[in-house]
C-alpha cells in the first residue's frame, strides 16, 4: 500500500508521483536479482540522476533541486520500499555533495557542484579505516602539502561505492592534533595512486559496494582541499547530521515493505481454517510493527522540519536514526515470524529486508553512539 | 514541424475499473486517473521528432477537470504548451463524438502532425485516429512502429499481423503509435517544476466552437444498454499426461475454438 504522504507543495507531491512510477518499474522488479548477484545497478542510479533525485536537497543555482529535507526524505523512504541499496546510493551521493556545497569556496562550488548534482556522477564520502571507526578522530591517513599540491596516503574503510564513485571525499591527517588535524579532500576517482580493493563481502545490501581504498601517494591540487586545514572533524560531524536522517528515512522504508509483506501473507495464509491474521497473536505483532514505522517517520520529519527551518537538529537526527534503526530491525523480524518458515526461505523478500536492516544499525554512527550522542546532549543542556 | 499529441487519462490499469449505475459510463472518480500508456509513447515520439526537426509540441486533451494530472505529466516530459477542452456537456460522449470535439479543438491549433496511441486502456476500440483523419481530411498513419520525418514528407512502418508495411505521406497527417516505436522518458524534477510554467489553454464547447447536440451521452450514436459484472474465474481443466498429453492440449484448444 502507498504510504499517505503529508506533502508541502504541488511540486513535492508530483515528485513523489515519479519516484513511485520510477520505484515500480525500474527498482523493485531487478532488487532482488542484483541483491543475489552483488551487482551495483549504475544505470538505474544514472537514471534517478537524469530525473534529477541526486541533487533534491541543494540550491537550484548549483543545479539542485531546492527542496526540503523533509520531502528529500520521503523520496528516499519510498525508494527504500522498493530497493534499500539504491535509495542508500541516492544518500550516500547527498552526504558527498555536503562538505563542498557547506564549506566550499564560492569558487569550488562553482567549479565542482553542478556536475555533482547533474545525476551523471555518483560520489563517495571516506571517513572511516580499518582501525577507526566510531572514534574517528583517530584516522591515520595523511596528507602532506608540496607546493601547490596535497600528497594523500593510507588507507580508507567502509567506503560506499568504494570502485564505483567517480569522486571521494577523502578525510585525512594534516597534523597531529587529535581533532583538529583532519582535513577534507575531494578526490576524482582516477587520480594517480588511488586504488580501490576488492568490494566487501557482505551479508546484507550487497548490490551497494563497500570497499577499501589504498591512497598511495594520490596527488591533488591544492584547491581540493574543503575548508581549511583541520575543519575535517567539523565537516564530517555536521555532514553526517544529515547522513544520519538519510538512514532513519531508509530504514523506515524498508521496515514499511516489510510490514506491508508481512499484511499481505497474513490475510492470505490460512491455519486451523482461517486467516493467520484473524488470530490476536498475529494481529498484535502487525499492530506493534506500524506503530513503529509511524513512530519512526514522524521522527525523522520532525528531525528534518528542524534542519529545514534552520534550527539545530544533531540530537534529533541521532534520535531518528537510533530509532529508526531498531524499528526496522524488530520489524524485519517480525515479517520473518510472520511468515513462519517461508520466511526464512529467499522465495520471499522478508530474510533479505532482515538482513539489509542489520547494518543500519552500525553504519553511519552505530546505534551505541548515537546514545553517546543524544547523552552528551542532555548533560550540556545544563 | 509542429505536432500536436492526444492525451487521454484513463483508470489505473492496475485497478478494477466500474461503470457508473446512473449512467453507465465509467466511473473515473473512483480509481486513479493516470496517462493512457500508449499516449506515453506518441508523447516520446513527438519529443524525439521535435529534437531532431524543431517545432512545437502541443497536448491535446479532452477529459474532466481532473484530465489535468496527465497534462501535467506530459508537459514535464517536455512537451511546450497544452489545450485541454473541459466542458460537463461533454460528459458520456463515445468514439464518434469525441472525434468530432477533438477535430474542432485541433482546428484551434496550427499543426503539422497529431500523434496518438493507437488505443485507450479504458475504451479500448481503436478508431480515434481514424475518425479524427476523416474528420479533418488529414493523411492517416496508423499502427507506427517507426516514423520518419522529411520536409513535409512523413514515413511510417505500419505493424502488421506479420511484418510492417512502409506507408508515406504528405502533412498534415494523423499517426498512431503502437509500444514497439520507442521506450518513453520519465519526467526528470526539472521538468515538473517547469510544466507549472507552461501555457495551458482551456476551451469549453462554445470556445472549440462544439455543438452540444453533436456531443454527450444524448449526442452520440451508441450506448450502453445494460451490463454486469464479469462472472466469477471458473476452475481450469487440468489435462494429465499419460502419454497423450500434445493430443489433449489440442483437443482442448479446438473444442475452445482456439485452434
Amino acid at each position: 500500500m502507498p504510504v499517505e504522504r503529508v506533502l508541502p507543495s504541488d511540486e513535492a507531491c508530483e515528485l513523489i508521483n515519479l519516484v513511485r512510477e520510477l520505484a515500480r518499474d525500474e527498482l523493485a522488479p531487478h532488487a532482488a536479482a542484483h541483491e543475489e548477484r552483488a551487482e551495483f545497478p549504475r544505470e538505474t542510479v544514472r537514471l534517478l540522476g537524469r530525473a534529477g533525485l541526486l541533487g533534491l536537497a541543494y540550491p537550484e543555482e548549483y543545479g539542485g533541486g531546492g527542496m526540503p529535507y523533509e520531502v528529500y526524505l520521503q523520496v528516499l523512504e519510498e525508494l527504500a520500499s522498493a530497493w534499500a541499496a539504491v535509495a542508500l546510493a541516492v544518500s550516500v551521493h547527498t552526504l558527498s555533495c555536503y562538505p563542498v556545497a557547506a564549506f566550499g569556496t564560492d569558487e569550488q562550488r562553482k567549479s565542482f557542484l553542478p556536475d555533482m548534482l547533474g545525476g551523471e556522477l555518483l560520489g563517495a564520502y571516506s571517513l572511516s579505516e580499518a582501525m577507526s571507526g566510531s572514534d574517528a578522530g583517530s584516522l591515520q591517513a595523511r596528507a602532506k602539502r608540496d607546493g601547490d599540491s596535497y600528497v594523500l596516503s593510507g588507507t580508507k574503510a567502509w567506503v560506499t561505492h568504494g570502485g564505483t564513485a567517480d569522486y571521494y571525499n577523502v578525510f585525512c591527517r594534516t597534523s597531529d592534533d587529535a581533532r583538529g588535524g583532519v582535513s577534507t579532500f575531494l578526490v576524482p576517482a582516477d587520480a594517480d595512486g588511488l586504488l580501490p580493493q576488492a568490494p566487501e563481502r557482505k551479508m546484507g545490501l550487497r548490490s551497494s559496494p563497500t570497499a577499501q581504498i589504498v591512497l598511495d601517494n594520490v596527488r591533488v591540487p591544492a584547491d581540493r582541499l574543503i575548508g581549511n586545514e583541520g575543519d575535517g572533524m567539523r565537516i564530517a560531524l555536521s555532514a553526517l547530521d544529515g547522513g544520519r536522517l538519510g538512514i532513519s528515512a531508509i530504514a523506515t522504508g524498508l521496515a514499511q515493505s516489510a510490514l506491508d509483506a508481512a499484511v499481505a501473507w497474513a490475510k492470505e495464509r490460512q491455519q486451523f481454517g482461517q486467516r493467520i491474521a484473524d488470530f490476536q497473536g498475529v494481529s498484535f505483532l502487525l499492530a506493534d510493527m506500524a506503530t513503529g514505522i509511524e513512530a519512526a517517520r514522524a521522527g525523522y520529519l520532525a528531525a528534518a522540519r528542524r534542519r529545514d527551518t534552520g534550527l539545530p537538529y544533531g540530537p534529533q537526527a541521532a534520535m531518528s536514526k537510533l530509532f529508526a534503526t531498531d524499528t526496522a530491525m524488530r520489524v524485519t523480524t517480525d515479517a520473518v515470524q510472520v511468515f513462519g518458515g517461508y520466511g526464512y526461505t529467499t522465495e520471499y523478500p522478508v530474510e533479505r529486508y532482515l538482513r539489509e536492516a542489520k547494518v543500519m544499525q552500525i553504519f553511519e554512527g552505530t546505534n551505541q553512539i548515537q546514545r553517546l550522542v543524544i547523552g552528551r546532549h542532555l548533560l550540556s543542556l545544563r | 514541424m509542429n505536432i500536436v499529441v492526444c492525451v487521454k487519462q484513463v483508470p489505473d490499469t492496475y485497478e478494477e475499473k466500474k461503470l457508473s449505475d446512473a449512467d453507465k459510463t465509467l466511473d473515473r472518480e473512483s480509481v486513479e486517473g493516470v496517462m493512457n500508456e500508449l499516449d506515453e509513447y506518441a508523447v516520446e515520439e513527438a519529443l524525439r521528432l521535435k529534437e531532431a526537426h524543431g517545432g512545437e509540441v502541443t497536448i491535446l486533451t479532452m477529459g474532466p477537470e481532473k484530465a489535468v494530472e496527465t497534462i501535467r505529466k506530459a508537459l514535464s516530459m517536455g512537451a511546450d504548451s497544452a489545450v485541454h477542452v473541459v466542458d460537463p456537456a461533454l460528459h458520456g460522449s463515445d468514439a464518434l463524438a469525441t472525434s468530432y470535439a477533438l477535430a474542432k479543438a485541433l482546428g484551434t491549433i496550427e499543426h503539422d502532425l497529431v500523434i496518438l496511441g493507437v488505443e485507450s486502456t479504458d475504451a479500448r476500440m481503436s478508431v480515434i485516429p481514424a475518425m479524427l483523419a476523416e474528420r479533418t481530411g488529414a493523411a492517416q498513419l496508423s499502427f507506427a512502429r517507426k516514423v520518419e520525418v522529411d520536409g513535409s514528407t512523413v514515413k511510417i512502418e505500419r505493424q502488421t499481423d506479420t511484418g510492417y508495411d512502409v506507408v508515406e505521406a504528405q502533412t498534415p497527417a494523423i499517426v498512431s503509435v503502437v509500444e514497439k516505436i520507442n521506450e518513453p522518458r520519465y519526467p526528470s524534477f526539472k521538468g515538473i517544476m517547469a510544466a507549472k510554467k507552461k501555457p495551458l489553454t482551456t476551451l469549453t464547447l462554445a470556445d472549440a466552437g462544439i455543438e452540444a447536440s453533436n456531443v454527450g451521452l444524448s449526442g452520440s450514436g451508441t450506448s450502453v444498454a445494460e451490463f454486469a459484472a464479469r462472472p466469477p474465474k471458473q476452475a481450469g481443466t487440468i489435462v494429465k499426461d499419460e502419454g497423450d498429453g500434445g493430443v489433449k492440449l489440442a483437443e482442448f484448444l479446438a473444442s475452445q475454438k482456439i485452434i
